[in-house]
């Protein structure tokens, strides 16, 4: 049955605010990327790639933050990738107890980035923070650390914070997919005597493989939007060595009004984007599996 | 077995003793917390704090605004996302796809990419320090993603329950309202829960946009505690306490859904 006429009318009010909040800025970020401006000034100049070559050869706090955010991902995805797995598989029967446990993992997913921000800064804090007195009371004096202030662990204190916070709902998608798994697979393994670690190789992990492309994705980007989080814990400190792709464009277009090289910035964070997104699903879609 | 248990175990406190540890340290003084972060508050369930907090900070419209902005950018999004979804869902020709494919691209691209050119837009518009402008961007955002879970429920009704409708001689909008709505609402209060934990949390645009305080929202708020109050933990999980109590007691309640919501989200976001 065709649709009426009417039915463009739908479209209209959410298709206005979309192009007015989303489609324009994304268009008009590769127009600003050519030009100096400053973002209070109705004047500017075009400046070519200026802002590109700047960005590429002569920028060295770009070029460390685009490292920290490559550490920052790769430290999420693994650990927050294995930890949501593991309890997945652990906590897979639908036991009162076990739900009651998925539910607590999910539970930090549900505060703000800047609540998260607070109480892990308390937990890192050098002289009350938790961590450190922990360390105290068990005898490990040795491995207390000023977790947020020490420029080489920074980044990474803050990547555990992350994996604290999505944990549980990542483990919620790997239960989700473990429970798609036909029960006879693993009932004709035992028969035919295979080992734990068989059995996980051969049938649970190549049936898992598009639950571990989603959470792997979601990670992935999750870890390049964690402006919230690191802007609330350290604001891209200190000297720079928590700086992420997005806290260094915040901090270049409204902390010194280069709107012009932001955008440029921009332009390059998505592109990075686009070459991961596409990397992974070529990854993690070339062994596709069947039952 | 063993290992497993204490796996899940060390897990577990790793999640009660944060969350403890902010409600207890809510509840102490600056000293006690000082001299003693892990011990109880000296005066058991104490609430100075919170009284104070309420009296020296406009707390109470911190959490106005955040539900005025939460609410409207929720019941919009909904809305116009289950339009467009219900229009490409009936198109069946090139236009239905381009409009997915361009609500799909906006999926792609994260928002923080577009924070300079958008408060370009947002300040043209004189929309700054304006609940009206952070619920207009708020909307556009999260549009891409309720449209996409929408869609993928949409397209499962039978085609028949359309035809039928037709036959009735009812409109499109009489089709929307009263079949496709009521038929789709598990998606839409997925999608809604989804969309409720990202605007009640977010802090980038308030960040951007607001700087006036009888506009701020409360995750702005209480980053800014931070410069006031420093290292006064008891002061800032106190701030913490009743930003999140809303979305807590809503988990509590509302758990199934919660998990359903946010992972559809995940998946589709």
């Amino acid at each position: 049955m065709r649709a009426s006429k009417n039915i463009y009318l739908f479209l209209v009010p959410g298709f206005i605010l979309y192009s007015i909040f989303f489609l324009y800025p994304t268009v008009s970020a590769f127009f600003y990327s050519f030009t100096d401006w400053d973002g209070i000034s109705s004047e500017f100049d075009f400046v070519g790639v200026d802002n590109y070559i700047r960005a590429a050869t002569n920028d060295s706090i770009f070029a460390q933050a685009v490292g920290n955010n490559l550490s920052f991902m790769l430290f999420v995805v693994i650990f927050q990738t294995i930890f949501s797995l593991i309890f997945a598989i652990i906590l897979i029967k639908n036991t009162k107890f076990n739900i009651f446990l998925r539910a607590l993992f999910f539970f930090p997913t549900i505060l703000s980035s800047v609540s998260v921000a607070f109480i892990w800064s308390f937990i890192y804090d050098p002289s009350m923070g938790l961590l450190n007195t922990f360390l105290g009371i068990s005898g490990l004096e040795a491995l207390q650390q000023n977790w947020l202030g020490n420029q080489n662990i920074a980044i990474y204190s803050l990547a555990f914070t992350q994996v604290w916070f999505h944990t549980g709902q990542m483990l919620i998608i790997f239960v989700a997919g473990l429970h798609a798994i036909p029960n006879d697979l693993y009932e004709v393994a035992k028969i035919e005597g295979a080992s734990k670690w068989q059995t996980f190789k051969k049938i649970t992990w190549p049936l898992l493989a598009p639950s571990a492309t989603i959470v792997v994705a979601y990670t992935t980007i999750q870890s390049f939007k964690a402006f919230d989080l690191i802007f609330a814990t350290t604001r891209g400190g200190p000297n720079h060595s928590t700086e992420i792709i997005a806290t260094y464009i915040y901090e270049v277009a409204f902390r010194s009004y280069n709107f012009g090289y932001a955008s440029s910035i921009s332009v390059i964070f998505m592109v990075i984007i686009a070459i991961i997104t596409y990397l992974q699903f070529k990854v993690l879609r070339s062994d596709k599996v069947s039952y | 077995m063993i290992f497993r248990r204490f796996a899940v175990l060390i897990y577990a406190l790793l999640v009660i003793i944060p969350i403890t540890m902010v409600i207890l340290t809510s509840m102490k003084t600056m000293s006690e917390t000082f001299e003693n972060p892990l011990g109880l508050p000296g005066e058991g369930v104490n609430i100075a704090n919170y009284i104070d907090i309420f009296r020296s900070e406009t707390m109470l419209g911190y959490f106005i605004n955040s539900s005025v902005v939460t609410l409207a950018s929720v019941s919009f999004t909904l809305m116009f996302a289950a339009m467009i979804a219900f229009a490409i869902t009936r198109l069946t020709n090139w236009i239905g796809t381009i409009v997915f494919l361009l609500f799909t691209l906006g999926m792609m691209v994260p928002a923080q990419v577009n924070m300079v050119p958008l408060y370009n837009v947002v300040l043209q518009l004189g929309l700054t320090n304006s609940l009206l402008g952070l619920i207009l961007v708020n909307i556009s955002v999260t549009m891409p993603v309720a449209v996409f879970i929408l869609t993928g429920f949409m397209k499962t009704l039978p085609k028949e329950l359309f035809e039928a409708s037709t036959i009735d001689g009812a409109g499109e909008w009489k089709m929307f309202t009263s079949v496709v709505i009521p038929l789709s609402l598990p998606s839409l209060s997925a999608t809604a829960i989804f969309l409720f934990v990202m605007h009640w949390n977010d802090l980038l645009y308030p960040l951007l946009f607001i700087t006036d305080n009888n506009y701020k929202t409360l995750p702005l708020a209480l980053l800014e505690f931070q410069g006031q109050y420093a290292t006064n933990y008891p002061m800032l999980f106190t701030g913490v306490m009743i930003a999140s109590a809303p979305m807590v007691l809503a988990y509590i309640f509302l758990q199934r859904y919660f998990v359903a919501g946010m992972t559809a989200g995940a998946v589709k976001g």
